[in-house]
């Protein structure tokens, strides 16, 4: 069987599942009921000067009958005294010694930085994520995001750390930039080890039509949180991405943002993660969702021959390239399976109200017909088919040698006549 | 009009067949539809209403917008989203069962979403500016109903002449109680009038109490909505011992007071239609142990819906197939029937006689058909005693329309409500084109 064993930054972990800094790792017995459910590791709830919350927290974003497809919050680092939370840690170390705590911090001076690490080390950490991203409450106290949209204060944090620190650290990255590659940059020359990332995206979940408040709702005020699930996953991706395929940079990742099950977690994986944190899908189903993703991503492995973890790590990375990069002489039509289509005509919706009007209703048969000579290729009618394997994206063979956008600037490559443009 | 029936009547005894949905239930079952474009579910429907857009409304928390919907198509939403055989109409036709997953529940939620209406008090129409036209609509059932509102809708004052002292026909005394009771059949037959300037005349029966030429001479336009007559006759020895009843003049009882069962043991339903389904039903779940049904077709041939019949079946209903009765007997009622089973010719088979006990036997062979009250007029055809009429409900005699059971022989409630809306908008634009009774009826398409 494959070996689900790994590690960022030198932080080593049983599996690739780790709770990420949050409600879900608030506290020793919860996380101790986490490692009982099989998670590999816990990033602690953020340790630094404790703060007080307020009712409520958290927003949820449905998407029809998907409560929580997005979510966000308003809560901040940990509100419980500090000597409680290492004394915790140091319980949780010595019942689990195998499964990695790595303690997020977030505080302000360097002094304050030298203190709380050492209290870290002291109770047991394996390692440590500075917290750079939290968009919400502590930023506008100049800490969490307001550090990690500042390469150059990024940066000499990192430095500090690195240099109290005896364990392997991480830098968590906040999402609310242009451009993560400084960022991550920043990190790295800062001396950090691995950046996990996303922290959340500065949002505001949803406004109550009723009263006229966004949510979540404080009394008769809201403010913006920071938004996470399973909605966010595509920014995550890309983000890690980004890192990942960038010369020079070569950090360990640990991905974050909408990770739901072991599918996701692939998905991080293959775009250059070694581990993946996990919390909204905890929060709202608890933490026996592990099961699945350990099984689940053993199962992929064998499916495809990778024996550990690290062969799979950054799979789909050469395969993230540039527009101009990409062949325009490639080409693919829409194909129906007559024998699979139930007749619901959504494809034909899409297609005209949506695409390039080149599906069209028959005489006699729900069964759609495409132009093929109009067929651009979009992959919408796919999208929108609940009908598995019902549209096709099939490549047609039109004669043309492959030519990319920068090959027909650059060197005046010949590209295949347009479709679809009427 | 309610309280005109005991509050305590057979039917009372009855629950949903089809249970409602939660406001949550309903919520991800309308999320589950695909919102299919040009969708089969409507093509299926009578009267086309736009279900993909209900039940969008319905997922997306604007119950009222679809009840909307689907009244604007069909005012009479709130029995049709009980009463349809939806198994065969729009639920038959959602794509989903050829994706082998359950098809949505669109009658399910047409009931969630016009029960709210009902129970809300929503009201979504108003009549049109008057035009000083006078229609009369004759008979107080579906079809009337339906063309009335429409009627209504575009200006034109309404007179509906009903034989009975209550309104919805076959929806009030007909529709089994596991789907519709006749209080609330006669509660959205007031809910469709109170778009207002609808005349009622109740105890006025046509060719009685008001003449053909009544109708000609005060107003222009008439609709006929009559549906069908009594309960056809077995035409067999005995059939006027007590205990022998039509079924529909049965299930009438049943509805509107006592069904009437004390020291019945057996029942024998003759018939294979919907309505003896439906008796068969209904007379097991008032307690009447034993129920055989007696058709002279085989199960494959028998007119009744076979999600009706599944149903009958699992409730315990017993089936005579190729088989008729011969004689009806007893001492002063109803004992037994004398029967014989028959062959694919229906000819008697020699030796087959067999004796069915029962102390009641109900009739479900077909009602007769009262097209004959309009034979007079000249330009109207009935033939076999069914009206005549073309896609708009059109009889042949300017400014005389009909639909229904009368003129398409026996269909379902949404039938005659689209036949009644259809008819309404005929009348309309023939009556703003310069016809009517008594004029050159003009093009109607």
């Amino acid at each position: 069987m494959a070996d689900l064993s790994t590690q960022t930054g030198g932080i080593r972990s049983p599996n690739p599942f780790w709770l990420a800094s949050a409600p879900p790792a608030n506290s020793g017995a919860q996380i101790q009921r986490a490692f009982d459910a099989g998670w590999g590791g816990a990033v602690w709830k953020t340790l630094g000067t404790p703060i007080q919350n307020v009712s409520s927290r958290f927003g949820g974003h449905a998407i029809g009958n998907a409560r929580g497809a997005g979510f966000n919050n308003i809560e901040l680092i940990t509100d419980r005294p500090l000597e409680v939370n290492f004394r915790e840690i140091a319980e949780t170390k010595k019942r689990w010694p195998h499964n990695p705590i790595i303690a997020s911090l977030m505080v302000e001076t360097r002094e304050e930085w030298r203190e709380i690490i050492k209290r870290s080390i002291d109770a047991g950490a394996d390692g440590l994520e500075l917290n750079f991203g939290c968009p919400h409450g502590m930023c506008e106290r100049g800490m969490g995001s307001a550090v990690g949209q500042e390469p150059a204060v990024n940066e000499r944090i990192t430095s500090w750390a690195c240099e109290f620190s005896t364990v392997p650290v991480l830098v968590k990255l906040t999402p609310n930039v242009s451009d993560i590659v400084p960022h991550g940059m920043a990190a790295k020359r800062g001396g950090a080890h691995g950046v996990s990332l996303i922290n959340t995206i500065k949002s505001i979940i949803a406004v109550d039509i009723d009263r006229f408040v966004p949510e979540p709702r404080v009394g008769s005020l809201s403010t913006n949180g920071g938004y996470c699930g399973a909605a966010v996953k595509p920014i995550a991706l890309h983000m890690v991405a980004a890192l990942a395929r960038e010369p020079g940079f070569g950090l360990p990742i640990s991905g974050i943002g909408g990770v739901r099950n072991w599918r996701d977690a692939v998905e991080f994986m293959l775009l250059g993660s070694s581990t993946v944190q996990v919390c909204t899908e905890v929060m709202l189903r608890g933490y026996r969702v592990v099961e699945d993703m350990r099984d689940g991503l053993e199962e992929y492995m064998h499916s495809k021959g990778f024996t550990r973890v690290q062969d799979m790590v950054g799979k789909a990375v050469p395969a993230f390239s540039e527009w101009g990069d990409l062949d325009m002489n490639y080409e693919t039509v829409a194909r129906i399976n007559a024998d699979t289509c139930i007749g619901c005509q959504l494809c034909i919706a899409a297609c005209h109200d949506g695409a390039h009007q080149c599906i069209h209703p028959q005489e006699g048969t729900r069964v759609p017909r495409i132009d093929e000579s109009e067929c651009v290729g979009c992959n919408l009618c796919q999208i929108v088919c609940p009908s598995p394997g019902c549209i096709t994206m099939d490549r047609v063979d039109n004669g043309h040698p492959p030519a990319t956008w920068n090959d027909h600037v650059n060197h005046g490559a010949t590209l295949r006549p347009k479709k679809g443009s009427h | 009009m309610p309280a005109e029936f005991p509050v305590e009547r057979s039917e009372t005894a009855f629950t949903d067949y089809k249970l409602p949905l939660s406001p949550a239930q309903a919520a991800v079952e309308a999320g589950r539809c695909l919102f299919c474009h040009d969708a089969p579910c409507v093509t299926a429907c009578p009267t086309h209403i736009d279900i993909p857009q209900f039940i969008r409304k319905i997922a997306n928390g604007n119950d009222r917008g679809a009840a909307k919907t689907i009244f604007e198509s069909n005012i009479l939403g709130m029995s049709c989203a009980r009463v349809c055989p939806v198994e065969v109409l729009c639920v038959g036709a959602c794509v989903y069962n050829d994706l082998d997953e359950p098809p949505i529940q669109i009658g399910k939620l047409q009931r969630h979403a016009t029960d709210r209406a009902f129970d809300e008090g929503w009201r979504f129409f108003k009549a049109g500016a008057p035009t000083g036209r006078r229609v009369a609509l004759v008979g107080g059932g579906p079809a009337s109903l339906a063309a009335a509102h429409e009627l209504r809708r575009l200006g034109h004052a309404c007179t509906i002449f009903e034989r009975r002292d209550f309104l919805g026909g076959l929806n009030t005394t007909g529709i089994a109680p596991h789907k519709l009771k006749a209080d609330r059949s006669v509660t959205e037959a007031a809910w469709v009038l109170e778009i207002g300037g609808v005349e009622l005349r109740t105890g006025a029966e046509i060719g009685r109490d008001v003449s053909l030429a009544d109708l000609e001479r005060d107003f222009d336009a008439v609709f006929v909505g009559i549906g069908l007559g009594a309960d056809s006759r077995a035409k067999v020895p005995g059939e006027d011992l007590p205990g022998v009843l039509g079924a529909v003049d049965w299930i009438e009882r049943m509805k509107l007071g006592d069904a009437g069962l004390a020291g019945v043991r057996r029942a024998v339903v003759v018939g294979a239609g919907n309505t003896a389904m439906d008796a068969a039903r209904e007379l097991l779940a008032l307690g009447v142990p034993q129920v055989t049904t007696l058709y002279r077709g085989t199960e494959d041939a028998m007119g009744g819906y076979a999600h009706e019949w599944r149903a009958a079946r699992v409730a315990g209903v017993r089936a005579e197939w190729r088989a008729v009765t011969t004689a009806f007997e007893g001492a002063g009622r109803l004992e037994r029937l004398r029967c014989v089973r028959v062959d694919e010719a229906r000819t008697p088979v020699a030796g087959s006689q067999f004796t069915l006990e029962a102390d009641l036997a109900l009739l479900a062979i077909g009602q007769s058909r009262l097209g004959a009250v309009l034979a007079g007029l000249k330009g109207i055809t009935v033939e076999s005693g069914i009206v005549r009429v073309d896609a708009h409900g059109f009889t042949g005699r300017p400014g005389w329309y009909a639909g229904g059971d009368c003129a398409n022989g026996g269909k379902e409630v949404v039938n005659a409500a689209a036949e009644g809306m259809a008819a309404a908008r005929a009348i309309d634009r023939a009556l703003a084109a310069g016809g009517g009774i008594g004029r050159k009826e003009v093009p109607r398409g």
